[in-house]
């Protein structure tokens, strides 16, 4: 599930990390592998409906372990096709369900109504997130998630609640490609500052030169959805 | 037989259009609200009729390959040679074709079309042939999936009347096969040893490509290297030096033998398709060359991650000033995502000289990400041309850029050297 470009979030965390002074061990978790051991962040991208049905059963395999990850406040950042896997389920237009694992409080159900386009959402403890949706499955919150922005333009979770993503603990649940991290350090910031400290009891670093994401946040806020 | 009057009133529109410079569909969006059979009667017409060309990379120089190939038999040809290639683009073209009275004189079309437009053609005027060349990411918001896109190629495959060529090393072109009862099936390929050079977008995070064993293809290319390749053909092997860079295009020369064959069966000379293919050279922005300050510049459109990949993979950086442009319209595409399925790192010994487009900050981002140094950065594209070419004198240059960046830069650029205008 790599075709929407969420590669991109994947080099940020690896950069980032090392520009701070840490050594990133990467793992690429496919399906039928071995679940790793010592996991202190996990990022999962989207994919096309047909890559979700390949992946389905192995996530609810591992579906245990990763909510024990989460409940200790393990960061992870879902994308799109994971961040509905991570909810309870997903009908499909029709009616076929794919049970999710639950770590989020969501549902979705697919519709014909693509939301696509360049979206800008804000959350207190990010800011404005710059990003672009592209999906037709639409997402609904139950009482235990908690969003993880208000759109300020674009559609988000669904066409009418006008929030976007979802949060448990540690855990992010959103649509939003673009890749999201580049155009938002301060996310990925967090994700890293939260598995450092869990890892090392203190995040030490030097400052990161973040003028051309700024930029670039600049030039895509001005762009037509 | 089209309307005397609707014929005289597009030409005229065509005409103007040409005068105000560019706009290549405009005089056919005329002529399509106008007289909507249009089209359709004109190409009635033809007593070869109808070849259609779709897919994601590569529809314009493969339709410029297979127009050289059929005139290099003798045939007369219709084409759009533009690359405007919805609808109304064909429309545009044929009035540039027909006499006055709505004749056209060709014994067929060949004609590439977009993807989503190629649907609603095909299913008022069923081509005999079709080919179809990939599906690769690209323009994701204007089709949603790749599985979407392939859906509608399918759609082509079944339209079709009498011969679909495939290609067999795109996992989803090759799966059409599998909905076609009444069409006739050929595929053209790549050697063992190639394939390992095209990742698909579903291998290229996947690690190595999956070996499996392939049905026989029709026209293979076996060997590329430097300007030189060696196809089987019907089983027989030829060599021969090209004109045409990047493996892309050469890959795609295969399809253009493979559907020449289809058309013309036994008709096919060997030689004449060689050394027709040895002189064809690429359509305008793909790798075509043109000469600043008396030093090469090349133009290379980039429009999807693999198109970006083998485009870097092609051309060595070494000795070259590289400048990229990248723009967002509507149709370059709104998603900035596909930057991150490209690396740049191939580049970061010589650094990029010049970044530059709507999107040059979000570029510039995803270059300093691979640790690629930038010389400016300039959202302005005549402003930046400039810069890149007052600042590399005596170097030869190479732009990678989107559809639309290519076209200002190209209009900038025929201002100062010769641009082949296309008409």
């Amino acid at each position: 599930m790599n075709i929407y470009g969420d590669h991109g979030n994947l080099l940020v965390l690896q950069r980032r990390l090392e520009w701070y002074g840490y050594e990133p061990n990467i793992i690429h978790y496919n399906v039928g592998d071995a679940f790793p051991a010592d996991v202190d962040i996990v990022i999962g991208g989207g994919g096309q409906d047909s890559g979700q049905e390949v992946i389905h059963k192995d996530l609810v395999k591992i579906g245990p372990k990763l909510k024990a990850l989460a409940e200790k406040g393990v960061p992870m950042l879902l994308v799109c096709g994971l961040y509905q896997l991570f909810g309870n389920f997903f009908k499909t237009l029709n009616s076929k369900t794919l049970t999710g694992i639950g770590i989020l409080d969501v549902e979705t159900h697919g519709t014909n109504e693509r939301l696509i386009g360049n979206i800008i959402t804000s959350s207190e403890a990010f800011g404005d997130i710059i990003g672009y949706e592209n999906h037709s499955g639409q997402t609904y919150l139950g009482k235990n998630a908690i969003p993880f922005a208000t759109v300020l333009k674009g559609a988000g979770n669904n066409a009418k609640d006008g929030h976007e993503g979802a949060c448990y603990k540690n855990v992010i649940g959103t649509y939003l490609h673009g890749s999201i991290l580049p155009k938002n350090p301060k996310l990925a910031d967090f994700l890293i500052q939260t598995a450092v400290t869990q890892k090392y009891g203190e995040f030490s670093h030097d400052i990161i030169d973040d003028l051309l994401a700024d930029l670039a946040r600049d030039a895509a806020s001005d762009r037509p959805r | 037989m089209p309307h005397p009057f609707v014929v005289i009133f597009g030409k005229t529109v065509r005409y103007i259009a040409r005068l105000r410079g560019g706009g290549s569909a405009l005089p056919g969006l005329f002529v399509e609200k106008i007289s909507p059979d249009f089209i359709k009667t004109t190409l009635a017409q033809l007593p070869l009729g109808v070849v259609v060309i779709s897919g994601t990379n590569g529809k314009t120089t493969t339709t410029k390959m297979v127009v050289a190939l059929l005139e290099a038999h003798g045939l007369t040809v219709f084409t759009n040679r533009t690359g405007s290639n919805f609808t109304r683009g064909v429309a545009a073209a044929l009035l540039g074709d027909i006499d006055i009275k709505g004749k056209l004189d060709a014994d067929i079309a060949v004609l590439e079309l977009d993807e989503a437009h190629a649907v609603p053609f095909v299913k008022a005027i069923p081509p005999r042939f079709s080919l179809l060349l990939n599906v690769m990411r690209d323009q994701l918001d204007r089709f949603g999936e790749i599985d979407a896109t392939a859906r509608m190629l399918e759609k082509i495959a079944q339209a079709t009347t009498d011969t679909v060529v495939l290609n067999r090393e795109d996992a989803r072109v090759l799966k059409i096969k599998d909905s076609l009862t009444d069409q006739t099936v050929e595929l053209f390929g790549l050697s063992d040893t190639l394939l390992a050079d095209f990742p698909s977008d579903d291998d290229m995070r996947a690690g190595s490509v999956k070996k499996v064993k392939r049905p026989l293809a029709k026209v293979l290319l076996k060997k590329y290297a430097g300007n030189s390749a060696t196809y089987e053909l019907a089983g027989r092997e030829f060599s021969t030096t090209l004109k045409l860079n990047g493996v892309y295009n050469v890959f795609n020369s295969a399809a253009a033998i493979a559907l020449t064959y289809a058309i013309l069966a036994d008709d096919t000379k060997p030689d004449t398709i060689i050394s027709t293919i040895a002189q064809v050279t690429p359509a305008f922005g793909r790798g075509e060359e043109l000469q600043v300050g008396g030093q090469p510049l090349e133009l290379i459109l980039v429009k999807n991650p693999s198109g970006f990949r083998l485009g870097l993979k092609s051309f060595s950086p070494v000795g070259y000033a590289t400048m990229i442009a990248i723009n967002d319209n509507y149709a370059d595409g709104r998603d900035m995502s596909w930057l991150w399925d490209v690396d740049f790192e191939s580049l970061a010994d010589e650094g990029v000289t010049e970044v530059s487009g709507v999107r040059a900050y979000d570029m510039a981002l995803r270059l300093q990400y691979d640790e690629v140094t930038i010389g400016h950065i300039e959202r302005d594209l005549s402003t930046a041309l400039r810069q890149f070419i007052d600042n590399n004198q005596g170097k030869p240059k190479r732009i990678y850029c989107t559809y639309t960046a290519m076209l200002t830069l190209r209009r900038e650029l025929s201002k100062i050297t010769k641009v082949e205008t296309i008409s």
